[in-house]
C-alpha cells in the first residue's frame, strides 16, 4: 500500500521533503500567527503580541509530522510508529509549551501519524478477513445490517431514549439538536443526494419556516399545529419560487445563486424591521400544544396546562420530551417521504438525473421539473424544522440563519455519503453531538469542521457510508440494501 | 451632477478592488472548471498580512509612505501566494478526477477553516488599520458641492491599471501565459505536448492569490478596517463580477468588478445603503438566469 506519488526515497530526499513542508509551514505562518495584533488600551491602535515560539514548535512538529509519513509512505512502519508515539508521548507530557493548543498539535500530530502507518495493516486485515468464505457472509450480513438493522436499532433507541436514566435536561436538549440536524439533513439529502443538485442556501427555507410561524403566532394567534403545513407550503412556495428560473443553471452556478439567495433572505430579514423586527429578533413565541393544553406551570385564561390534563405534577423536562417526540416524528417523516418518493417514478427521475442529465433530457424526462420537484419538496422540510425551531427556542433572530448553518447541514449530508439515510443520522450525531460533547474545543470547533470537510472529500469523497447507487438498476450489482 | 461625478469615482475606485478580486475566480474557473470558495478568504489574509507589514514598517522606521506601500504589497503578495498554493496543492489538486461537485465542497471546508484559524489567531475583534495615504484634491466644484478625488483613490486606480497591464501582457506574450492559455482550451493535449499541467494550475492558483493580496492592501488602506469576515462577502461580489463579465474572461472580470463597484455604490447613494448588498446578489441571480455566459464569456457548449 505504498503511496504512488512518494516513490522509494533515499533519507536525504525525504529530509529535504520534510523541510520543504517546513518551509511553506513558516511562510504561511510567519505574519499571521507570529505577529499576533492586539487592541492597545483605549486607543484605536495595534500593538503586536509575538507568537514566534508556537510558530517554531508547529514548525518541527510538521517536519516531524512529513517525514513521519514518507517513512509510512516507504512501508518503514516501525520508525514511524515509533515517531507517532513519541509525539503523543511530547503532547501529553506536562513539558513547557508556549500554550495549552500545542500539547493537542503536537498529540493529534501523533495521533494521525500513527493511525496513518497502522492503517495498511488494519486494511489488509479487513481485505484478508473479507475473502475468505465466512468473511464474505459476515461482510454480506454487516452491509445488510448496517443497511437495514442499524437503521431499526437506532430508531428504537431514539424512541426509549427519553424513558432512560440519562434522559436529563442537557441530554434532552442535545437529542433535540441532533434531530433537528437529522431532519434537516435528511430534507437536503432529496436536493443533494439524490438529485444531485448542490444547495448552499438551504438555511434561507429554514428561516422562512421559522418567521412564517413566529410571525402568525405572535401576531395572528395561530397555533404551532396550524401553522406547520402553512410553514412547510411558505417554504416550498419559495423553493418554487427561486428554483424555476435557476435550475436550469449548471450545477456550481446553482450552488453559488442558492448561496446568494440564502444570504438575501437574511439581509431582508435584518433590513425589514416593521415586519420582521430585524437585528432584534422576535420573542415570546408559543411553544408547541398538546391537545390544546400548554406546557406550563399555569395555564393562560381559559386554557389548560398538560399537567392538569393528565393529572401529573407538573416538570420542566415534559416540555423537552414532548419537542423530542414532534421532532422525532418530523424526522420519520421526511424520512419515510424520501424512501417512498424514491420508488416513484419522479423519484428515479431525480437520480437519474443526479447521474447523468444529457441521458435524461434524451429520453424525455424534463430537468427543470423534476429538479424543480426535489427542490420544492427539500425546502418543505426545511420549513416544517424551521416552523419546530422557532417553537422550540421561543426567540428567532437572522442570527440562527447564516450561511455557516447551510455548510453544517450540507456536510452532515456529504460525510454521510450522499444519498444515504442512515449515514445523515451518524454523521449528525458525530457532527453536532461530539462538539456539543466536548464544549472545551471551542473555537478550535470550526476549524476542526473545516478541515475535516476537506479531508472527507480527499479521503473519502463517498462519506462514510457511500451510497450513491440508484434505487433502481438495469441489470442489478450485487449490493447491500437501499440505506 | 457632481454628486454623481463623486459617486462614480468611489464606484470606480471599489470596482478595482473587486476586479482584481475576480481575476483570480476566473482564471481558477477557466482552467479547471471550479469555484475556488476559498479564493475571498485568500483577500482576507492578503488583507491582514499588509495591516502587520504596515505595522512592521512603521515600527521600523519606514516613514515614506510610498516606499512602505510598494513594500507591503510585495510582501502580501508573496506570502498570499503561498496560501494559494498550498490550498491548491493539500485540497484541490487530490481531488481532480473525483466528482464534479468534490472540489466545490472541499473548497467550502477550506473556507470555513482559513477563517477560523485567522479569527484563532488574530482575534475576532475588527482590526483598526490607521491611515497611511491622506488628503487629495478638488476635482472641480459645482453648485457649491465639491467633487473630490484622494490621493488614495488615484493610487488605488493606478495600481489596479499597472498590474492588469502586466497581468495580461503575462498572459498574452510569456511561455507561461501561453501553457496557461493551452490548459484552458485542452488540458490532456496540452499534457501531450509537454505542458506540466500541475504546476501551471498551481501557477494560475499563486497568481490568483498574488491579486487578491493586493486587493487586501488596497481593500484596508480604503476602508481602514478588518475582520476575519471580510473574505466572505467581498469573495461573493468578486465571483459575481466574474459571472457577470463572463466567467473565463479576464477583461470580463475587471468590466465585471467596474460594474458592481458602480451598481454598489450608485445603489447605496440613491436608493438605500442597507439593501446594497441584496443588490448585488441580485444582479448575479439575474445575470445567470438571463445571460449566463456573462457580458464577454462564450457561450459554453456541452459535450457527452
Amino acid at each position: 500500500m505504498r503511496d504512488p506519488r512518494l516513490p522509494n526515497m533515499p533519507g536525504t530526499s525525504m529530509l529535504k521533503d520534510a523541510a520543504l513542508t517546513a518551509l511553506v509551514a513558516a511562510a504561511l505562518g510567519i505574519f499571521i500567527v507570529g505577529f499576533r495584533t492586539v487592541d492597545v488600551g483605549s486607543r484605536t491602535g495595534l500593538a503586536f503580541d509575538y507568537h514566534f515560539a508556537d510558530l517554531g514548535v508547529a514548525i518541527v512538529v510538521i517536519f516531524l509530522g512529513r517525514l513521519g509519513l514518507s517513512l509510512a509512505a516507504m512501508g518503514l512502519r516501525w520508525p514511524a510508529i515509533a515517531l507517532g508515539v513519541a509525539m503523543i508521548a511530547a503532547g501529553a507530557s506536562p513539558m513547557k509549551l508556549p500554550s495549552g493548543f500545542l500539547h493537542w498539535f503536537v498529540a493529534l500530530g501523533g495521533v494521525l501519524l500513527v493511525i496513518r502507518a497502522v492503517w495498511p495493516w488494519a486494511d489488509q486485515a479487513i481485505h484478508a478477513a473479507a475473502r475468505t468464505p465466512t468473511g464474505r457472509v459476515v461482510d454480506k450480513i454487516g452491509t445488510e445490517w448496517v443497511g437495514r438493522g442499524l437503521g431499526w436499532v437506532l430508531l428504537g433507541l431514539a424512541v426509549v431514549m427519553p424513558f432512560t436514566p440519562f434522559a436529563d435536561q442537557k441530554t434532552m436538549d442535545l437529542g433535540v439538536l441532533i434531530l433537528t440536524y437529522v431532519m434537516l439533513g435528511w430534507g437536503l439529502n432529496i436536493v443533494v443526494g439524490l438529485a444531485g443538485l448542490l444547495d448552499l442556501g438551504y438555511v434561507a427555507f429554514y428561516a422562512v419556516g421559522a418567521y412564517a410561524y413566529a410571525l402568525l403566532s405572535t401576531q395572528h394567534g395561530l397555533g404551532f399545529w396550524a401553522v406547520l403545513p402553512l410553514a412547510g407550503m411558505f417554504a416550498a412556495t419559495f423553493g418554487i419560487l427561486l428554483g424555476f428560473p435557476v435550475l436550469r443553471l449548471r450545477g456550481d452556478y446553482l450552488a453559488i445563486v442558492t448561496l446568494g439567495f440564502g444570504e438575501i433572505i437574511r439581509l431582508v430579514i435584518i433590513n425589514w424591521y416593521d415586519f420582521t423586527n430585524g437585528p432584534a429578533g422576535i420573542g415570546s413565541i408559543p411553544g408547541p400544544t398538546l391537545f390544546g393544553a400548554v406546557f406550563a406551570e399555569t395555564a393562560p385564561a381559559g386554557g389548560q396546562t398538560v399537567s392538569e390534563m393528565l393529572g401529573i405534577p407538573f416538570h420542566g423536562i415534559h416540555r423537552l420530551i414532548f419537542l423530542y417526540y414532534i421532532i422525532l416524528l418530523l424526522a420519520l417523516v421526511t424520512n419515510i417521504f424520501t424512501q417512498r418518493m424514491r420508488r416513484l417514478p419522479v423519484g428515479r427521475a431525480w437520480e437519474a438525473l443526479r447521474e447523468d442529465e444529457t441521458a435524461c433530457k434524451a429520453l424525455g424526462i424534463n430537468p427543470t421539473n423534476t429538479k424543480l420537484t426535489a427542490f420544492a419538496v427539500g425546502a418543505m422540510f426545511a420549513g416544517f424544522a424551521g416552523s419546530f425551531f422557532a417553537a422550540k427556542q421561543r426567540f428567532i433572530s437572522p442570527e440562527s440563519f447564516t450561511f455557516i448553518e447551510s455548510a453544517i447541514i450540507l456536510s452532515i449530508v456529504v460525510l454521510g455519503g450522499m444519498g444515504s439515510q442512515i449515514g445523515v443520522v451518524l454523521a449528525a450525531v458525530l457532527l453536532i453531538g461530539l462538539p456539543e460533547w466536548f464544549r472545551e474545543l471551542g473555537n478550535y470547533r470550526m476549524l476542526a469542521f473545516g478541515l475535516a470537510m476537506v479531508l472527507i472529500m480527499v479521503y473519502r469523497p463517498r462519506g462514510l457510508i457511500g451510497h450513491r447507487e440508484p434505487s433502481i438498476r438495469l441489470h442489478p450489482v450485487a449490493s447491500g440494501g437501499s440505506g | 451632477m457632481a454628486y454623481f461625478t463623486q459617486q462614480l469615482i468611489n464606484a470606480i475606485t471599489l470596482g478595482a478592488i473587486y476586479g482584481l478580486i475576480a481575476i483570480g475566480y476566473t482564471m481558477v474557473y477557466g482552467i479547471i472548471g471550479m469555484i475556488n470558495f476559498a479564493h475571498g478568504e485568500v483577500f482576507m489574509i492578503g488583507a491582514f498580512i499588509s495591516l502587520i507589514g504596515f505595522m512592521i514598517c512603521s515600527m521600523l522606521g519606514i516613514g515614506s509612505a510610498p516606499v512602505a506601500i510598494v513594500l507591503v504589497l510585495l510582501i502580501a503578495m508573496a506570502f498570499s501566494s503561498v496560501y494559494g498554493w498550498a490550498v491548491e496543492r493539500a485540497a484541490y489538486r487530490p481531488l481532480r478526477g473525483s466528482f464534479r461537485l468534490a472540489p466545490l465542497i472541499s473548497a467550502i471546508g477550506v473556507s470555513i477553516a482559513l477563517q477560523n484559524y485567522v479569527q484563532l489567531v488574530q482575534g475576532a475583534r475588527p482590526k483598526p488599520g490607521g491611515q497611511i495615504v491622506s488628503g487629495g484634491f478638488n476635482l472641480f466644484s459645482l453648485d457649491g458641492f465639491d467633487v473630490r478625488v484622494s490621493w488614495l483613490q488615484i493610487i488605488i486606480v493606478l495600481v489596479t491599471i499597472v498590474l492588469m497591464g502586466g497581468f495580461t501582457w503575462l498572459i498574452a506574450r510569456t511561455s507561461l501565459g501561453r501553457r496557461q492559455r493551452a490548459c484552458e482550451q485542452d488540458m490532456k493535449m496540452a499534457a501531450l505536448l509537454g505542458v506540466d499541467v500541475d504546476r501551471t494550475i498551481s501557477l494560475t492558483f499563486v497568481l490568483g492569490a498574488a491579486l487578491a493580496a493586493v486587493a487586501g492592501t488596497l481593500f484596508l488602506m480604503y476602508y481602514g478596517v478588518i475582520d476575519f469576515f471580510i473574505g466572505f462577502l467581498a469573495g461573493i461580489k468578486a465571483f459575481t463580477a466574474a459571472v457577470l463579465g463572463g466567467i473565463g474572461s479576464l477583461p470580463g472580470a475587471m468590466l465585471g468588478g467596474l460594474l458592481i463597484g458602480v451598481i454598489e455604490v450608485f445603489w447605496a447613494a440613491y436608493f438605500s445603503s442597507e439593501y446594497k448588498d441584496v443588490a448585488a446578489f441580485g444582479i448575479l441571480v439575474l445575470v445567470l438566469i438571463f445571460r449566463p455566459t456573462g457580458l464577454l464569456g462564450k457561450p459554453e457548449i456541452e459535450k457527452v
